[in-house]
């Protein structure tokens, strides 16, 4: 079926099944290739991308389900919060291996754009599913706080 | 130095054809050459500099978040005298003539933490290299003798001149680089050791813009997923492809030459998964593996409890068996070790695509080029100077792609081979895939009995370790195989730092019951849990203190044991070892690995019933020359993280053959919140670096073991969630 999707401020038109989740949608056709698959399963979040500015697992989002939203993939990041954990994940060398981290910025951007002050409790509460398997759990905890910092100044 | 007008020092890349390129490297022989790759042989080229002054540093070891694409730069730009902002890198094309690993011999590869410790003089002589041969077309063209001047920043000055390197480099490329550049004192290092040196592969990794092998998209191509056996050794009888048909976007199946899956063909992943999905396949199980991991626990401890097949201390065991027996006390444990998978956070993949002179590429997260490029050439009969390898960033490994018989890549060059060659294959593996496929940590198990005098000194040490070996069998035999012994099985307990009067130590091993494979950390996953279990378990039955126990069987003068005791003293100094806060417990470990000495002091709070909350660890590390400090830290926070995630609550499982695990909800990776907090300190050593990818791993898992053990339970069987510790 042709569907109309409205991604990173372009509407595009994809011709997908009904139950295509949409991270094969942004990978596979529109060639978007920052949103990751880890799981399938909606169980480690690589796939995260915000849909009308709340993250969501694209791998467990389905294309019917997207039409009239706004979905924004790593690529098409800009807000203020975005910017801030941008320079915070920079300062901090959070990044390992790499591969999750779309999905935690995705997270953590979703995190400070409902909570511009979150503590350190809220942060572990709210960036629990997603996984990196490198570990850099700490360094992403303490990027989210120095964004906090950012966006405050 | 040695100066000629030679003309073997033009390289012009297919990307430089107008700009001259200089390509500067070291022989495996020491002999550094300036080459000119159309005419000649080039011999290691490890520094490209652009005539507009663009360089680039050649990394030989793949990024899999370790840090090389920031190490191997550092020591580039280190001797070069340029900053780290003037210098970018490429991943090496496949040539272990150039690019081996000088640890692995003529095989070029990452792995066993040796990164830096192989390259750290050989990239540091081709930066240096570079330098003097820039300097010596400066004085040529100013006609000032070269002792005159100096590169800074990318500049060389001098006499009154001055001009940025891209100048020079048209003439330094006519010139032969010296055979011993003067390599930097330490004491002159600007960036190597220098905290503020950023990682190089941050900017892309945060907007998306970085490619891993998963990231492949090429025109025209297709994407396989194999449908494989749950049961090691079941074969395809034949398979069902009607409702497959039904799936938008399935183009074909095909049983894969080896009979051990049928590859499913379609025009993009979801219709090749999908289309997997309703792929009805009938199997041979006649020559399927059929034990569960019951029967493996059974046969393990059966072989602890009868005569070691190898006895790897050459001494006799009846007799220290005597001098236990006869000991004022006695402490015995036996351990269990589960089969782990590694899950790296990019499921497996990798692309192969024609090229148009009858070659083929694999663009693939490659660990180990050598390996795929040659049984791709040999699968697809291919020459091996027309396979390319085109290594791209990994999304993790912690030893999974680097298989002794390249699984992934064999299935991709099976699943090529069986169609016309006009569209590239891109092999996609799930997750379900990689947690259900295979080349595990062995499942291990240790029985260790130790005897105690009156004053509480060790009397005697029997150590029994029974496992499935890693690389018997494989092409990495006769690395670590000797007199029958896999030291894979066995390192960290022979050897062991530790002065221990009247040990002996046994091996047997089991036959397999499914593929394994190194770990991030090897044998030390397991050796090193036991010998610091035990280590704090005699030291609480001595009534000593854990930490002053260790430093007493630490107190020779070998270098080991001197390092040893500095990491442990630090860690119990930088964690206020014994001044825990109120309500919390501690516990330590110590182990040398990879030629690194690491001690952690783990902090919790809670108890096993009610949850234990692990709140602090605390790291020392002396990984000699530290090159890059920050990387350092995030390697040892990754190792904690890594060998603690796991050793709470992960473990494989075979149930009739089949593999019970799917996915990451029953194979739960760590989590955010599953540790407060890791703190790194790293001894600053003048010796030569060694590794740090791995040795953050080994200590971590018995230190938290130990903290439990204060006041709890002494876990000796993983995962800790299977033996009643709840965590908070």
């Amino acid at each position: 079926m042709a569907i109309s999707l409205k991604l990173n401020g372009e509407t595009h038109k994809v011709d997908a099944e009904p139950g295509t989740p949409l991270l094969w949608v942004i990978r596979d056709e529109l060639k978007l290739t920052g949103t990751k698959f880890g799981c399938g399963v909606a169980s480690c979040g690589a796939c995260t991308v915000h849909m009308d500015g709340e993250p969501v697992r694209s791998c467990q989002t389905f294309i019917e389900d997207v039409e009239d939203s706004e979905i924004t993939t790593i690529e098409g990041l800009k807000s203020t919060p975005a910017q801030a954990v941008q320079q915070a994940w920079t300062e901090l060398d959070v990044v390992q291996c790499g591969y999750c981290q779309s999905g935690q910025i995705m997270s953590a951007v979703g995190l400070l754009s409902e909570n511009a002050k979150p503590t350190l409790e809220e942060i572990d509460d709210y960036m629990d599913g997603n996984a990196c398997r490198c570990a850099t759990y700490q360094r992403i905890r303490s990027a989210i706080v120095r964004a906090s910092e950012i966006m405050e100044a | 130095m040695n100066v000629s007008s030679s003309r073997r020092g033009f390289f012009k890349g297919a990307a430089a054809s107008a700009a001259a390129v200089l390509v500067i490297g070291v022989a495996p022989s020491g002999v550094i050459a300036a080459a000119n790759s159309a005419e000649t042989t080039m011999l290691n080229p490890f520094v490209k500099i652009a005539a507009d002054g663009t360089i680039t540093a050649i990394a030989k070891h793949f990024e899999m978040g370790q840090g090389p694409s920031t190490g191997l730069t550092t020591l580039i730009a280190e001797e070069l005298g340029v900053s780290m902002d003037a210098i970018e890198y490429e991943f090496a094309p496949s040539n272990p003539k150039l690019y081996n690993n000088t640890a692995f011999g003529p095989v070029q590869g990452t792995g066993g933490s040796t990164a830096m410790f192989n390259s750290f003089k050989q990239y540091r002589q081709a930066g240096a290299a570079a330098r003097e041969v820039l300097l010596q077309a400066a004085s040529l063209a100013w006609d000032v003798p070269a002792a005159q001047l100096k590169l800074e920043d990318g500049v060389i000055s001098g006499d009154g001149n001055k001009a940025p390197i891209g100048e020079f480099v048209a003439a330094a490329s006519k010139l032969t680089a010296p055979e011993n550049p003067r390599l930097k004192d330490p004491s002159e290092f600007k960036l190597i050791g220098n905290a503020n040196v950023r990682r190089k592969d941050t900017p892309p990794k945060i907007n998306g813009t970085a490619k891993y092998a998963m990231d492949i998209q090429l025109d025209n191509q297709m994407v396989v997923t194999i449908k494989r056996a749950t049961r090691k050794g079941a074969t395809v009888t034949s398979f069902d492809d009607s409702a497959a048909k039904d799936v938008k976007g399935f183009i074909r199946a095909a049983t894969l030459p080896n009979k051990a899956g049928v590859a499913v063909y379609a025009e993009n992943t979801w219709a090749s998964l999908q289309a997997r999905e309703a792929l009805e396949v009938t199997w041979d199980n006649s020559a399927a593996e059929s034990r569960s991991s019951e029967d493996v626990y059974k046969e393990l401890m059966a072989a602890l409890n009868t005569a070691p097949e190898y006895n790897l201390t050459k001494n006799d065991q009846a007799e220290i068996a005597d001098a236990i027996e006869n000991a004022d006390k006695v402490v015995e444990e036996t351990f269990y070790f589960p089969l782990l998978a590694h899950a790296p956070m990019e499921p497996l993949t990798c692309t192969i695509e024609a090229t148009e002179d009858g070659g083929v590429i694999l663009h693939d997260g490659c660990q180990m080029p050598t390996s795929p490029h040659a049984a791709i050439a040999q699968i697809l009969q291919v020459p091996m100077d027309k396979v390319q390898v085109n290594t791209m960033f990994a999304g993790g490994s912690f030893g999974r792609r680097a298989t002794p018989t390249v699984d992934y890549q064999v299935e991709a060059a099976l699943s090529f081979v069986m169609t016309d060659r006009r569209r590239p294959v891109k092999l996609v593996w799930s997750r379900e895939d990689d947690i259900t496929g295979g080349y595990y940590r062995p499942a291990f198990a240790h029985k260790v009995r130790v005897g105690l005098d009156a004053d509480g000194n060790i009397a005697g040490w029997d150590h029994r370790v029974a496992g499935q070996s890693i690389s018997k069998g494989t092409p990495f035999e006769a690395f670590s195989v000797h007199d029958g012994v896999d030291h894979l099985s066995v390192e960290g307990v022979t050897p062991t730092q530790y002065s221990i009067p009247g040990m002996f130590a046994g091996l047997t091993d089991i036959k397999p019951a499914t593929t394994v494979l190194w770990w991030r950390s090897v044998g030390h996953t397991h050796t090193a849990y036991v010998m610091e279990a035990m280590m704090d378990a005699v030291a609480t039955a001595a009534g000593r203190d854990p930490v002053e126990f260790r430093l007493a069987h630490l107190a020779g003068d070998t270098p080991d044991q001197k390092r040893l005791t500095g990491v442990l003293k630090l860690a119990a100094e930088k964690s206020n070892w014994g001044k825990g806060a109120e309500g919390r417990s501690q516990g330590v470990a110590v182990h040398k690995s990879f030629g690194s000495y690491v001690a952690e002091v783990v902090e919790i709070s809670g108890d096993a019933e009610n949850g234990v909350k692990i709140e602090k660890v605390t790291c020392a590390v002396d990984c000699g020359i530290p090159v890059n400090p920050d990387v350092i830290k995030a390697q040892m926070e990754g190792g904690i993280g890594y060998g603690l995630g796991h050793a709470m609550r992960d473990e494989i499982t075979l149930e009739n053959g089949e593999v019970i695990q799917q996915n990451f909800p029953d194979y739960e990776p760590l989590r955010i919140g599953d540790i407060g907090e890791i703190e790194t300190h790293i001894v600053l050593s003048t010796q030569a670096p060694t590794g740090v990818g791995e040795p953050g791993t080994p200590p971590s898992a018995p230190a938290l073991a130990n903290a439990i053990a204060a006041k709890g339970p002494r876990v000796t069987e993983l995962p800790m969630t299977k033996v009643g510790i709840n965590f908070a």
